[in-house]
C-alpha cells in the first residue's frame, strides 16, 4: 500500500489548512496537504464579503481597536464564546491582514477625499483622510460598532486563497488534491495520520505524520438547503467523531444567513447590506428597523434571520413556487458600485436568477450557512482527547464564535487561527518523536476495506444512500432550523435514529469502482446522521434561546443554567451521542450582559460565579 | 409539463478494465430554473449512481465543473437548461487528463503552472506585519484583482487552438497569471525575467491569436487585452536583447 510520511499532515487545503501548513513549512518541517478538490476550489474561495480586523484606517473605523472588536465578537456570540480565544483573535487579526498584504493580497485601499455611502437606503457623505490614503480600507458588516471588514471587491476569500496557495507553492509544500481522508490512524490517545481514499483511482493510501490537522470546513450539506459547497459535508468531523473520544463542541450552534437566494440557496454577501442594501417585504417596504431600531439590517445574522422569519410568519413574505421569501434591495447602490465592489453578486443574479440587480429585487431568505459547531479544541488548537491532532477554521470549535458568529469573523478566523495554531503545531513538533506503529495502521485500513467491501457487495442490505441522506437533510430543515421546540426536536431525534439504522444497511447501486461518488457518499452517511443527531439532541437539551439557537418554548437566554458549551461524543455502537458540558469561557473579560440588539429577556447568572471569573481575567491582564 | 431533455453523456472509467469509451443517453423532464448542476445530480441520484462528474461551490465561483456543453467549454453549474436545445451533449474537457466520465484532472495541471510561472510575489523586502503595510492606490488593487479573478476552470485551455497542437503551450490562464504579477508593484521581477518565463513559443509567442480563450472564459477576464499587452512587452524585450544599445 502506498504510504506517505511527513511531519505534519493537513487534511483540507482551504485557508485555515494552508495557513497552518505555511507556518510549519517555513520553520523547516515537512508538510503534506490533502484536499478533496484542487486547493483553490476550497469553499474558502467562495467567501465574498471580507475579514474583520481592527485596523481603523477608514474614517468610518476611527476609534476602532482590538478591544472594540472583542466586545462586538463576544456580544455577537451571545456570550457563548471562549473569551481567551476571542482575545487572541482580535489582537492578531490586524497583523495577519498586513502579513497577507505582504504576500500579495490586493486589498481594497483607502481613497482620500469626499465620497458618499448608503445606510438603511439613505445616502450619507464621508471624507477619507489624506494621511490614510493607500492603506487597507474596510466596509461595514452586521453586529459591528465600526467599519472593520477588510475586503477585495466581493471576492475576498478567492483573493486570499490565491495568495496563500501561491505562498504554499513558493515554499514547495506538497498539496495533493482528489484525496479524501476516511479515517484517522490512532491508538485511542495519539493520532499518527490518516487512511485516505484517492479520488482518482479509488485506492486506499496511508499517510503517517507526527502531527495531523483537520481543516475541512463546515458541514452545512447535512441540511437540504445550504449556501455551502457540496464538499462541506462533515468529512473531517466524522473521522474525528469516529475515534469515540473526540467531542463536537456546541453542535446545536448552526448559523442561518439572512440572504441565501431563492431558489438555489446560493449566498449573496452580507456586504450587500453593509454597503447600504435593505430588506423589503411583500409590500416592498423596509421592516428591519421596526424590530431593531438601532441596527436595523445590520444586526447580527442570528437576529436578522429570526426577524425575517417572524415577519414572514406575520404574513409579510412573498409567495413563490419555491416557498416564501423576502427581497434584498441593492438597486440604489448604483452601477459603478455594483460592477466593482459587488461584482460576484451581480454575476450570481445574472446567472442563477436571470435578473439585473441594478433594476430588480433579489429574492432571499434565511439559509443554513455556517457551523459554529465543530471539533472541540483548546486555545492552542489541540483537539480534546487526542494527542498529535489539531484543528482550525470552521471545522474546529476553538471557540471564538459561541452561538453566533459575526460576518467577516470566520474568514478572518481561518488565517488568524491558522497562523496562531500553526505556531503551536511548530512548538509541538519541536523535539517531539512518535513511533508509527504498524498495528494501528493495519487495523485502520482493514476496517475501511471491510466497510467498502460490505457496501459494494451489499452484504448489510440494499438501502439506497441518496434516499436515506434525503431523510436526514429534510429532518434538519424541518426541526433544526431558525426556530426550534421540544416537540419537533424529539420527533427529529426519532427520525434520525431510524435513519441511522437504515444507513447501516446501505448497499451500493453502482459497482463502486475507481473514483465512484456513490461510494464516497455511502462512506460518510452514518457519520452525517450522527452529526444530525448531535445537533437535534443537543438542541433538545438546551432549554434556552441563545444566539442562533432559538427555542420557541424557552425564549429567554438563561445564563443561570446554560452559560456553557455542549460537548457531544459517540460511544461505539450507541444510537445517541453522550452529552457533557463545560463552562462557556474560562474567564469573563466582558461579563454576560445585554447585546444591545435582538430583544429578549435574560435570566442572569449567579453573580458570584461571574465575579470569580471576571477577577481572574483582570488578574491575568494586570 | 417541462420539456423532455435528452442527455448524451461521455462515459469511460479508466479504473475499470471492462469500461470502453462511449456515449450514453439519459432522459429527464425539465423543471423551472433547472441548471446542469441540478440535472446531473438528479441523473446520478435517480438513474445512474456510477456517473462521474465534479461540482463544488455550484455558484460559478470555484471552477470545478467545467465541461464541454454542446461543443463549447463552460461551467455546468451556471448553465441553465432553458438556454439549451432539448438534446444536450456533454463531454469532459480535452487537454486535461481524464479521471472518469465528465471529470478531469485540472489540479495537477495548474500546480505545474504555478511552478512554471513562479506564481508568487518576488520581492527582496522583508515584510514586518507589525508595522504599517506598504501603501497602494486603490485603482492598482482593483487592476490586480481584475486578473486575479481567474478560477482555474480550464475552459481557456480546452478551447485553445495552440494547446491542441502543442501540449507544452502555457495557455491563457498561465499568461494571465504572469500579467497579474506584472501589474503588481510588489513584484520586483523585470521584463527580462518575465521574458525568461514566457518569451518562447511555449509562452506568449505561441499564441495564434484565435482568442477562443476570451470567448469561453466564464469570468469574462480580459484575456485578449492581456495577451496583446504581454506580446508587445515581450516583443520589445526581445528586440532589446537583439539590439542591446536600445535598452540602455
Amino acid at each position: 500500500m502506498q504510504t506517505y510520511i511527513s511531519d505534519l499532515l493537513v487534511i483540507g487545503a482551504g485557508l485555515a489548512g494552508e495557513r497552518m501548513a505555511i507556518e510549519a513549512a517555513s520553520k523547516g518541517f515537512d508538510v503534506i496537504c490533502l484536499s478533496i478538490v484542487p486547493a483553490r476550489r476550497s469553499h474558502s474561495s467562495a467567501a465574498q464579503g471580507g475579514m474583520q480586523a481592527a485596523l481603523g484606517n477608514s474614517v468610518m473605523g476611527e476609534g476602532d481597536s482590538p478591544d472594540v472588536h472583542f466586545a462586538d465578537t463576544v456580544k455577537g456570540s451571545d456570550w457563548g464564546a471562549d473569551q481567551e480565544c476571542a482575545r487572541l483573535f482580535v489582537e492578531r487579526a490586524p497583523i495577519e491582514m498586513r502579513q497577507l498584504c505582504g504576500w500579495g493580497v490586493p486589498w481594497n485601499r483607502v481613497q482620500a477625499g469626499k465620497d458618499y455611502y448608503f445606510k438603511g437606503g439613505e445616502r450619507f457623505e464621508k471624507e477619507e483622510k489624506k494621511e490614510k490614503e493607500g492603506l487597507i480600507t474596510a466596509r461595514a458588516f452586521g453586529g459591528t460598532a465600526k467599519w472593520r471588514t477588510c475586503y477585495t471587491s466581493d471576492g475576498t476569500g478567492h483573493a486570499v486563497m490565491c495568495t496563500l496557495d501561491n505562498r504554499v507553492a513558493q515554499l514547495g509544500i506538497r498539496v495533493l488534491d482528489k484525496k479524501e481522508a476516511i479515517a484517522l490512524i490512532h491508538d485511542g490517545s495519539t493520532c499518527t495520520g490518516a487512511v485516505v481514499r484517492c479520488l482518482r483511482t479509488g485506492e486506499l493510501e496511508v499517510f503517517r505524520a507526527k502531527a495531523t490537522a483537520i481543516a475541512t470546513g463546515g458541514f452545512g450539506r447535512i441540511y437540504k438547503a445550504t449556501t455551502n459547497a457540496v464538499i462541506c459535508d462533515g468529512g473531517g468531523h466524522i473521522i474525528a467523531m469516529d475515534t469515540g473520544v473526540i467531542p463536537i463542541g456546541n453542535p446545536e450552534a448552526i448559523q442561518f444567513h439572512p440572504t441565501g437566494i431563492v431558489p438555489t440557496d446560493i449566498l449573496v454577501t452580507e456586504g450587500c447590506r453593509g454597503d447600504g442594501g435593505t430588506l423589503l417585504d411583500v409590500n416592498e417596504e423596509r421592516f428591519m428597523h421596526i424590530y431593531e431600531p438601532e441596527k436595523a439590517e445590520l444586526a447580527s445574522r442570528d437576529v436578522v434571520s429570526r426577524r425575517m422569519t417572524e415577519h414572514m410568519r406575520a404574513g409579510k413574505g412573498v409567495k413563490s413556487a419555491y416557498g416564501e421569501h423576502l427581497w434584498l434591495d441593492i438597486r440604489h447602490l448604483g452601477d459603478k458600485h455594483l460592477s466593482t465592489k459587488l461584482r460576484e453578486v451581480d454575476d450570481i443574479c445574472k446567472h442563477f436568477l436571470a435578473i439585473d440587480c441594478r433594476h430588480q429585487l433579489i429574492p432571499v431568505r434565511p439559509t443554513q450557512h455556517y457551523t459554529m459547531a465543530g471539533i472541540r479544541t483548546d486555545r492552542d488548537g489541540a483537539v480534546y482527547g487526542m494527542k498529535g491532532l489539531f484543528s482550525a477554521g470552521e471545522a474546529a470549535c476553538w471557540d471564538m464564535h459561541g452561538f453566533n458568529r459575526l460576518g467577516g469573523n470566520s474568514l478572518a478566523e481561518t488565517v488568524v487561527a491558522g497562523g496562531i495554531i500553526g505556531e503551536k503545531i511548530v512548538e509541538f513538533l519541536q523535539g517531539y518523536e512518535v513511533g508509527f506503529g504498524t498495528k494501528e495502521a493495519r487495523e485502520a485500513v482493514a476496517k475501511q476495506e471491510a466497510r467498502i467491501k460490505a457496501l459494494v457487495n451489499r452484504s448489510n442490505g440494499g438501502e439506497k444512500v441518496y434516499a436515506v441522506r434525503e431523510i436526514l437533510q429534510q429532518a434538519m430543515m424541518d426541526y433544526c432550523f431558525v426556530f426550534r421546540n421540544e416537540e419537533g426536536l424529539s420527533k427529529c431525534v426519532g427520525i434520525l435514529q431510524e435513519a441511522l439504522a437504515r444507513a447501516q444497511k446501505v448497499g451500493l447501486s453502482s459497482d463502486g469502482r475507481g473514483p465512484n461518488h456513490e461510494l464516497a457518499a455511502a462512506l460518510k452517511l452514518e457519520g452525517q446522521i450522527k452529526l444530525g443527531l448531535c445537533i437535534a439532541k443537543a438542541a433538545l437539551e438546551r432549554r434556552e434561546s441563545r444566539g442562533s439557537h432559538n427555542r420557541e418554548d424557552y425564549p429567554e437566554r438563561n445564563d443561570r443554567d446554560w452559560l456553557n458549551r455542549t460537548l457531544a461524543s459517540w460511544k461505539e455502537g450507541a444510537d445517541l451521542p453522550t452529552l457533557t458540558y463545560e463552562d462557556a469561557s474560562p474567564v469573563y473579560e466582558l461579563p454576560p450582559g445585554d447585546r444591545g440588539y435582538g430583544g429578549g429577556t435574560i435570566i442572569p447568572a449567579d453573580p458570584a460565579k461571574v465575579e470569580a471569573k471576571s477577577s481572574k481575567s483582570k488578574k491575568k491582564n494586570a | 409539463m417541462g420539456r423532455k431533455l435528452q442527455f448524451e453523456i461521455f462515459r469511460f472509467n479508466p479504473q475499470d478494465s471492462l469500461s470502453v469509451p462511449r456515449m450514453q443517453s439519459y432522459y429527464l423532464e425539465e423543471t423551472d430554473k433547472m441548471t446542469l448542476f441540478i440535472a446531473l445530480n438528479r441523473l446520478r441520484e435517480e438513474q445512474d449512481p456510477g456517473l462521474i462528474f465534479d461540482f463544488c461551490c455550484r455558484a460559478g465561483i470555484c471552477g470545478a465543473c467545467a465541461m464541454v456543453i454542446n461543443g463549447k467549454p463552460g461551467l455546468a453549474c451556471q448553465t441553465q437548461t432553458k438556454d439549451l436545445p432539448e438534446k444536450i451533449v456533454l463531454h469532459p474537457l480535452p487537454i486535461f487528463k481524464l479521471v472518469g466520465d465528465l471529470s478531469v484532472d485540472t489540479g495537477v495541471w495548474f500546480r505545474e503552472m504555478y511552478q512554471k510561472t513562479e506564481s508568487w510575489i518576488h520581492t527582496s523586502k522583508e515584510v514586518d506585519p507589525t508595522k504599517e503595510e506598504e501603501r497602494m492606490e486603490d485603482a492598482v488593487a482593483e487592476q490586480i484583482y481584475e486578473l486575479e479573478r481567474c478560477i482555474e476552470c480550464g475552459c481557456c485551455i480546452a478551447a485553445c487552438g495552440t494547446a491542441r497542437l502543442r501540449p507544452d503551450f502555457m495557455g491563457a490562464a498561465a499568461l494571465n497569471r504572469i500579467a497579474r504579477f506584472v501589474v503588481d508593484p510588489r513584484d520586483e521581477r523585470t521584463d527580462e525575467e518575465y521574458f525568461e518565463v514566457i518569451g518562447t513559443d511555449q509562452g506568449i509567442f505561441g499564441c495564434m491569436g484565435l482568442l477562443a480563450c476570451e470567448d469561453v472564459c466564464p469570468k469574462q477576464l480580459p484575456l485578449q487585452n492581456q495577451l496583446g499587452f504581454l506580446r508587445r512587452k515581450m516583443g520589445i524585450t526581445a528586440i532589446k536583447r537583439l539590439v542591446p544599445f536600445l535598452g540602455r
